[in-house]
């Protein structure tokens, strides 16, 4: 392993791959990726693959289009099909008081210029002809939502990274960061030291721990979500759907099967991600209420993986206050990969040219000090 | 909506015979996978799909093991042991699992 490098990226999911190959694309080069299993071990590669722009905060939304934009043009830019289906979100709502949080997200959403919409139960089902329409209020719906392949994406950003010269270290795991004089002067791995101009930490929910190494304490928390995927059948939805009644998501893959899952507003945080028989009883029992036709359809396989959840649902970005060269990329609470293309770019900003945009300062760790008012739709 | 027939889209041949089944991976891609880096059962997985269609890896996973196995000079063993395997084994509809 490298001895020095301009810039340690801790974690190799979605965001320290997307970093990397956007800190090489600008010629900063000498970039080591630590990876204390292997490329998207984490919650990149057990995510839904969601790419969402109908938010309720003004950053999530801005965060979300730039990604958007990013990710329309991410297979011909990376030379590997991500598997992006553009086939819009639809947002299921089941009471008055959803239909009216709705309302006000899609005033906000139209506002920055996303075109989200309020849809009538019968237009929903214009969406999605399989929807049992009699279980909803309402929904909304933007066409330019959609949903990826996280493994793919991973790897393409991966592959153009290293041809550019970016190492990646896997099975690598951060020991200890070494702070003089307001700096991280030494990462301390398991197999070796380097010693790093700027450290970024993308390691999702282990971020606070990783935090902690340079005494910076971290609100994020994780938790547990679990999720299923299905035999495939003939493709025949390219929406996603999420509901805000209950948390549910799922949408279809390129191969056909039906990937989603639920969370539960119960769930302990804690690092245990076993799968749970409750989660498949209430999943299924969630899914074919809102479209019966997918009871016949057999579960291949469930999983979990870790949320990495701030108190506003907002993810912590750029530099730390009094440690000048650590650089925060974590708290995505259940969006990475929504957003990661857009982070990584205003976070490329910082590294390369000392620019903080507005949405760095706005969503910086330092805001925790101050009132909190948070995302209101945490659904995949 | 249509399950997909279980339609044979490609063959293995003598020299490159298929390997996983379910996602039709041959011989030589799992190869070519492991001498690109993807040198755990985990990444295999991800990277080529193999051991994550309908027989869970049941049929597959032992022979990609053996190959891993061949190509690191990592014992079988170890090997077997890295790989994770993630319920319900079999595939059962939604509506067994909701119940009524």
């Amino acid at each position: 392993m490298k001895r020095c490098a301009d810039v340690v990226i801790i974690g190799a999911g979605v965001t320290g791959a997307a970093l990397a190959y956007e800190l090489a694309k600008r010629g900063i080069r000498d970039v080591v990726i630590l990876e204390r299993r292997f490329p998207c071990s984490g919650a990149t590669g057990r995510c839904g693959g969601g790419i969402r722009q109908q938010f309720t905060t003004p950053h999530n939304i801005r965060l979300a289009m730039e990604s958007v934009k990013r990710y329309e043009t991410l297979s011909e830019e990376l030379g590997v099909d991500i598997e992006f289906i553009q086939g819009g979100y639809l947002i299921l709502a089941e009471t008055e008081e959803e239909r009216e949080a709705q309302r006000k997200a899609v005033a906000l959403q139209n506002e920055l210029g996303l075109p989200s919409r309020l849809l009538s139960p019968e237009e929903a089902l214009d969406v999605l002809p399989l929807l049992d329409a009699s279980t909803i209020t309402g929904a909304t719906y933007c066409p330019t939502d959609g949903h990826a392949n996280p493994f793919r994406v991973v790897e393409g950003f991966l592959a153009q990274a290293r041809r550019m010269g970016v190492m990646v270290e896997k099975f690598t795991a951060v020991t200890g960061l070494v702070v003089e004089r307001g700096r991280i002067v030494r990462v301390h791995t398991s197999s070796g030291k380097i010693s790093p101009g700027a450290v970024v930490n993308a390691a999702g929910a282990w971020s606070v721990e990783i935090a902690r190494m340079a005494g910076v304490e971290l609100p994020n928390v994780p938790v547990r979500h679990e999720i299923a995927i299905t035999e495939p059948v003939e493709f025949f939805m390219d929406v996603m759907v999420i509901s805000i009644h209950n948390g549910i998501y799922f949408s279809q893959t390129k191969e056909g099967q039906i990937i989603g899952g639920i969370g539960f507003p119960d769930e302990k945080p804690g690092y245990v991600i076993s799968s749970s028989l409750r989660f498949l009883r209430v999943y299924a029992r969630e899914l074919t209420r809102y479209v019966p036709a997918l009871g016949q359809l057999a579960v291949l396989r469930q999983w979990a993986g870790l949320y990495d959840v701030t108190p506003d649902a907002q993810p912590v970005l750029g530099p730390t206050p009094g440690v000048e060269n650590f650089i925060q990329a974590n708290g995505y609470s259940g969006h990475g990969f929504m957003i990661a293309p857009a982070v990584a770019k205003h976070l490329a900003d910082y590294i390369e040219k000392g620019i903080r945009s507005e949405i760095l300062e706005k969503l910086s760790i330092e805001r925790f000090k101050e009132e909190i008012r948070g995302e209101a739709f945490v659904v995949g | 909506m249509n399950r997909h027939a279980s339609s044979v889209t490609r063959h293995g041949t003598w020299d490159d015979p298929i390997v996983c089944r379910c996602e039709e991976v041959t011989v030589s891609q799992v190869v070519r996978a492991i001498r690109e880096g993807y040198d755990t059962l985990e990444e295999l997985k991800r990277h080529l799909r193999v051991g994550m269609g309908p027989c869970q890896g049941r049929t597959c996973l032992p022979l990609l093991a053996r190959i891993l196995s061949r190509e690191t000079g990592r014992p079988l063993g170890e090997v077997m042991e890295e790989v994770s395997i993630r319920p319900p084994l079999v595939p059962v509809p939604f509506e067994l699992w909701r119940g009524r």
